[in-house]
């Protein structure tokens, strides 16, 4: 074989002192389709924004084409040969294709645009993948796909030889998922590298002819698809030794079987938007229940649609036997639920005010008498909570964004707590905290169930799952493809269902998919 | 109500920092930027205005300032949620082209008193009105505050003209122009209700529901509404807010001026309102606000004007030195919220 197209050896980068990527590498061969894929923080995107000079990296080197390479910005390893295409695809919609494929080079003719060669080229260009448009319409006229289409072929037009795919199916459906496919098959076979990041193993499995796996700002594996399996790669991924369970404990001791009093939410046959498709829960009082699955697998949308925070297209949701169709938050708020988000920073802490106001956020209205706040009131409160939850402050006025992740937690689960709720919605609850206040706040959320909460728990850590979980629901792909007691709940359990699905899961426990 | 604050005071409690611990000087400068700026100032105008320390100079220096600062009262509430008011000045003449419309015509001449009752509120529930327009548009389409406001910005005006079929006004009304030229207790009527206007609004920022909803919203949207608050609702009512003070600033100008014309009343009010809540220390980012801030910033930029002028610079050097002073005065917060 001949030498790789793009070889990245001992990368390191740190941020304020915390390290992302550690001695991480990835290889890519000529003319291959490498997937790259790891959870939420691996490392993955911080890999690709260094190559494309995104971030200047710490250590470690880079060679492409035989040659080290530096790019200082991504217009530069553009011009290089390496072209990411993003998520939100970057390009202007309201202009034609032509103008989008040739943005910021367009041909000219004693220095006015010659729009004649510039859609012919165009046109050309996309002919290559077998796509006949006109290339004289505004990009918006078009599908996803196309739009997709259109960003390659701008790529390509820079003569790019590797080009990254970030997540490309998110937002296309099924036939347009084939046809970008065959397009990346044409590139492998003109000889171009392409990158494929996605969270949806399949996808791997059909375009794919390597993978390399990060976990933790490291490389943890490279092989050729054919040689692993789902539910290697998904071990690899969440670092699970598929044989030793390891020892390592959570703050959930003594989670027992499935307990849990009259029935709280029932959700049935949800669907929402391409992402879910077909996803049923239960939750009881006094039950914590796991919401499984991998990253992309419909876990977060679920959540918000029950809560009210986004609009679900179909299926039922019953709070205390009731069928709601929660509009706003404060809707179900005022049923008694309540709902942490996984994005603490974006959607749950208001940076610059006090812990006092954080707190007492959504508990503000029942403090008022005519529209005017109880002071003392809430004073009592937020005293009462601040000691009862352990918060490390150094007052009530203190700016919550000065508290750590952990106490920062503390305080969004406060905001809960002080409405008295009947059910509480957990998006990774212990995300991004350090051990102690992780253990702390596992072993609150089990106390508060044993006083009769209901609690929705959403994880990517099998361990909070496993420990802590009265009852597991598994998704996949956006259906529910595994309801497992806390006895039948196990990691291979748990792995196999977000692999393979139901097939994989024994008999007993299985809920219709 | 308690009303006995030092203003370093207020401005410390409405933004809900700490009060400081020590009363060293150096500190309260850094800590209160604009109005140690305002006392400089003072200071200045002691010395070397002649005749500045005169009831008259006051009285001159806060009539003027009063219709900016009720203005910038609403404008500080709207900019607090994150968003922008374009179309204050716009509102300022609907209000002051409906007035005269009521206590000139023939109903309002045939019951006198019920003509002018109905001629200071009427216009102000209409202004108001057109600005829960503002806050309507914004909501439901998710339109930017600041194209959302510019249509009323540009039709408020033309509505005004309208209404009036683009005419002057004239009018000599004494007990409608009560609003602008009376006095209570050697006070100007209109200072009155600016300093009416600025207690109320730093007791509802600080002390009531609505007041910390607009903050959360401004400080994140998206955990306000997670949170159960009503965004919508909020943000409506600060708009109408704003559109009941511009409706109000209206009238004074009208009554000042004898006269009432859509072309003119309000021309450039919005910007002089922006200004004073720039150079008063609310950020433009949202989620604080300092009403106080905003009387004192208005209060500057109208005492380096009257400084200027009073010692003999012209009103276009004063204009550059107003946008000198705005520049400073955002600079200067943007190093002590650094820190």
């Amino acid at each position: 074989m001949s030498e790789p197209l793009l070889t990245m050896t001992g990368m390191g980068i740190s941020f304020s002192g915390v390290p992302a990527l550690t001695d991480a590498h990835l290889t890519i061969e000529r003319g291959e389709v490498h997937a790259l894929i790891g959870q939420n923080g691996a490392g993955k995107s911080t890999m690709i924004k260094i190559l494309t000079g995104a971030y200047k990296r710490d250590v470690g080197t880079i060679m492409f084409d035989g040659k080290p390479i530096d790019f200082s910005s991504p217009q530069e390893a553009q011009r290089g040969g390496i072209s990411p295409i993003y998520q939100e695809i970057n390009l202007i919609h309201f202009r034609t294709v032509a103008e989008n494929i040739f943005l910021g080079r367009e041909p000219k003719r004693m220095g006015f645009l010659d729009v004649g060669r510039m859609n012919r080229e165009a046109a050309e260009l996309l002919r290559r993948f077998a796509i006949d448009i006109d290339v004289r319409r505004p990009l918006m006229d078009f599908s996803t796909a196309i739009q997709q289409m259109v960003a390659i072929a701008r790529a390509l037009s820079f003569d790019a030889r590797l080009v990254i795919m970030d997540e490309p199916t998110s937002s296309l459906d099924e036939r347009e998922v084939t046809v970008l496919f065959d397009t990346i098959r044409k590139l492998k076979r003109d000889g171009v590298s392409v990158v494929f990041i996605s969270h949806r193993l399949d996808e791997l499995y059909a375009v794919c002819d390597r993978v390399t796996v990060m976990r933790d700002g490291r490389t943890v594996s490279t092989a050729a698809m054919t040689d692993i399996t789902k539910l290697q790669l998904i071990a690899a991924m969440l670092g699970r030794d598929l044989k030793a369970v390891s020892e390592r404990s959570t703050g959930f001791a003594g989670v027992t079987g499935t307990k849990g009093g009259a029935e709280l939410l029932e959700a049935e046959g949800l669907k929402i938007g391409h992402r879910v498709r077909g996803a049923s829960l239960s939750v009881s009082a006094g039950q914590i229940v796991g919401l499984a699955g991998l990253l992309g697998s419909g876990r977060t949308e679920i959540a918000r649609a029950i809560f009210g925070a986004d609009p679900f297209d179909a299926g039922t949701i019953k709070f205390a036997g009731q069928t709601i169709k929660p509009r706003a938050p404060a809707e179900t708020i005022a049923l008694g639920l309540g709902f942490c988000t996984e994005d603490r920073k974006i959607e749950g802490i208001v940076p610059e005010m006090s812990v006092r106001e954080n707190l007492t956020l959504a508990l503000l209205p029942k403090l008022a008498r005519m529209g005017v706040i109880d002071e003392g009131k809430q004073r009592e409160i937020v005293d009462r909570f601040i000691k009862r939850l352990g918060i490390k402050t150094s007052g009530p006025e203190q700016k919550i964004r000065e508290l750590s992740g952990g106490n920062q937690q503390k305080v969004l689960l406060a905001r809960w707590l002080c409405m008295n709720p009947k059910l509480l919605i957990l998006d990774e609850p212990t995300r991004g905290i350090d051990v102690g206040a992780k253990a702390e706040i596992q072993s609150l959320i089990k106390e508060l169930a044993d006083q009769g909460l209901g609690v929705l728990m959403i994880s990517s850590e099998l361990e909070e799952i496993i420990e802590g979980a009265n009852r597991v629901f598994v998704l996949r792909e956006g259906q529910t493809v595994a309801d497992l007691t806390h006895e039948e709940v196990s990691e291979q359990r748990i792995m196999g269902a977000m692999a393979h699905g139901l097939d994989s899961v024994n008999e007993d426990g299985v809920v219709h998919g | 109500m308690k009303m006995v604050w030092s203003m370093a005071d207020a401005q410390a409690i409405e933004t809900g920092a700490s009060k400081p611990n020590s009363f060293n000087i150096i500190t309260l400068v850094r800590r209160y930027p604009t109005l140690t700026a305002l006392i400089i100032l003072l200071i200045f105008n002691f010395i070397v205005t002649p005749h500045f320390a005169s009831w008259r100079t006051l009285s001159v220096n806060l009539t003027q300032v009063a219709t900016i600062v009720i203005v910038g009262v609403g404008m500080t509430l709207v900019i607090a949620t994150g968003g922008i008011d374009l179309s204050v000045g716009s509102l300022m003449a609907i209000s002051g082209a409906a007035a005269p419309l009521i206590f000139l015509s023939t109903f309002g001449k045939s019951h006198h008193a019920l003509g002018i009752v109905l001629a200071f509120i009427v216009p102000v529930i209409v202004a108001g009105l057109f600005g829960a327009f503002n806050g309507w548009f914004i909501t439901r389409f998710k339109v930017q505050p600041i194209v959302g406001t510019l249509v009323m910005f540009i039709a408020g005006r033309g509505i005004g003209q309208v209404v009036t079929n683009g005419n002057l006004q004239p009018f000599k009304n004494p007990d409608f122009q009560v609003i602008g030229l009376g006095h209570v207790l050697y006070v100007p009527v209109q200072v009155w209700i600016m300093v009416i206007l600025v207690g109320l609004a730093a007791w509802v920022i600080r002390r009531t529901l609505f007041g910390r909803h607009i903050l959360v919203i401004g400080g994140n949207e998206k955990a306000a509404r997670l949170a159960g608050i009503p965004v919508d609702w909020v943000k409506l009512g600060v708009y109408a807010i704003s559109g009941l003070c511009a409706g109000v600033a209206g009238l004074v100008t009208i009554a000042i001026n004898f006269s009432s014309d859509a072309n003119l009343v309000g021309m450039g009010m919005e910007l002089d309102a922006i200004a004073a809540v720039a150079v008063g220390g609310t950020p433009f980012t949202g989620g604080k606000a300092t009403v106080v801030g905003t009387l004192i910033g208005a209060l500057i930029i109208q005492l380096l004007r009257y400084t200027l002028l009073a010692n003999g610079v012209p009103d276009a050097v004063a204009l550059v030195v107003k946008a000198g002073v705005i520049i400073l005065a955002v600079w200067l917060q943007s190093r002590s919220r650094a820190r």
